[in-house]
């Protein structure tokens, strides 16, 4: 319960303080590189690496290589989708993480398991 | 345009949305380490690059500049939705960085400093992030 309460405050410190840096800067496509900002898995890594040692933090690191991938059709899909159709925000960003899914989750199947 | 830091739009954010990205973040992090303890470390890493921020991040933008556009006078709806999606398309920019950053910490992190590695892939997400960003500001 420790360790859940642990990796809860560092991930959601280390999250809010890259959304910060991206509210700050001007223009807004300079600002959304920190919207794909390695927030999550500085936290995990950090802690990763102090408990279950470096070689399990390289594993965890070669499946992200396949979710960064699957990040990159999201955020492409939620440019491309908020530009040109007149749905809100909130609705397009959160359906197209069923896109981030399955693509993580297939590329994954594919390639890793 | 030029990049520039503007404090003014920290205003703009209140406690309610830092609390809803601050939640978010810490849940992503938690479902990734009870993933990798369940299910070993290959699926668990699937979410370390899980949009966390994203939603929140193109949700505020999208409420900021209506807003904006409302207090001017005019439907400010259309360009809310283009502002979102010129931020998410730097995003898409900056997870070419995060696939990089994934890249070094695969491959180095068990042979050199853990601690040494995790900077030095932070630093190259940055840099590859910001080359990106401008060569896509000069096509």
């Amino acid at each position: 319960m420790e360790e859940i309460l642990i990796r809860f405050l560092i991930g959601g410190f280390t999250v809010s303080f890259f959304a910060l840096l991206g509210d700050l800067f001007k223009p807004k496509s300079f600002a959304g590189l920190f919207g794909a900002a390695p927030s999550v898995a500085l936290a995990t890594l950090a802690l990763t690496v102090t408990k279950d040692g470096a070689q399990y933090a390289s594993i965890e690191a070669r499946s992200m290589i396949i979710s960064a991938l699957a990040f990159f059709f999201y955020a492409c899909c939620l440019s491309w989708m908020m530009m040109r159709l007149p749905y809100g925000a909130l609705r397009v960003s959160l359906s197209l993480l069923i896109l981030w899914a399955v693509v993580a989750f297939g590329a994954w199947w594919m390639v890793l398991s | 345009m030029r990049v520039r830091i503007d404090f003014s739009s920290l205003k703009q954010t209140s406690w309610q949305q830092v609390s809803v990205r601050f939640i978010c973040g810490g849940l992503a992090t938690v479902v990734a380490g009870l993933v990798a303890r369940k299910y070993g470390p290959v699926l668990g890493g699937l979410f370390l690059a899980f949009p966390a921020i994203l939603p929140a991040s193109a949700t505020l933008i999208e409420k900021h500049e209506k807003q904006r556009k409302e207090r001017a006078g005019v439907h400010g709806e259309v360009r809310a939705r283009k502002a979102a999606g010129v931020d998410a398309a730097g995003a898409a920019t900056g997870s070419i960085g995060l696939l990089v950053f994934a890249a070094l910490i695969a491959g180095l992190i068990a042979v050199h400093r853990p601690f040494m590695i995790i900077a030095l892939a932070t630093i190259s997400w940055l840099l590859v992030s910001l080359m990106l960003w401008q060569l896509r500001k000069r096509t």
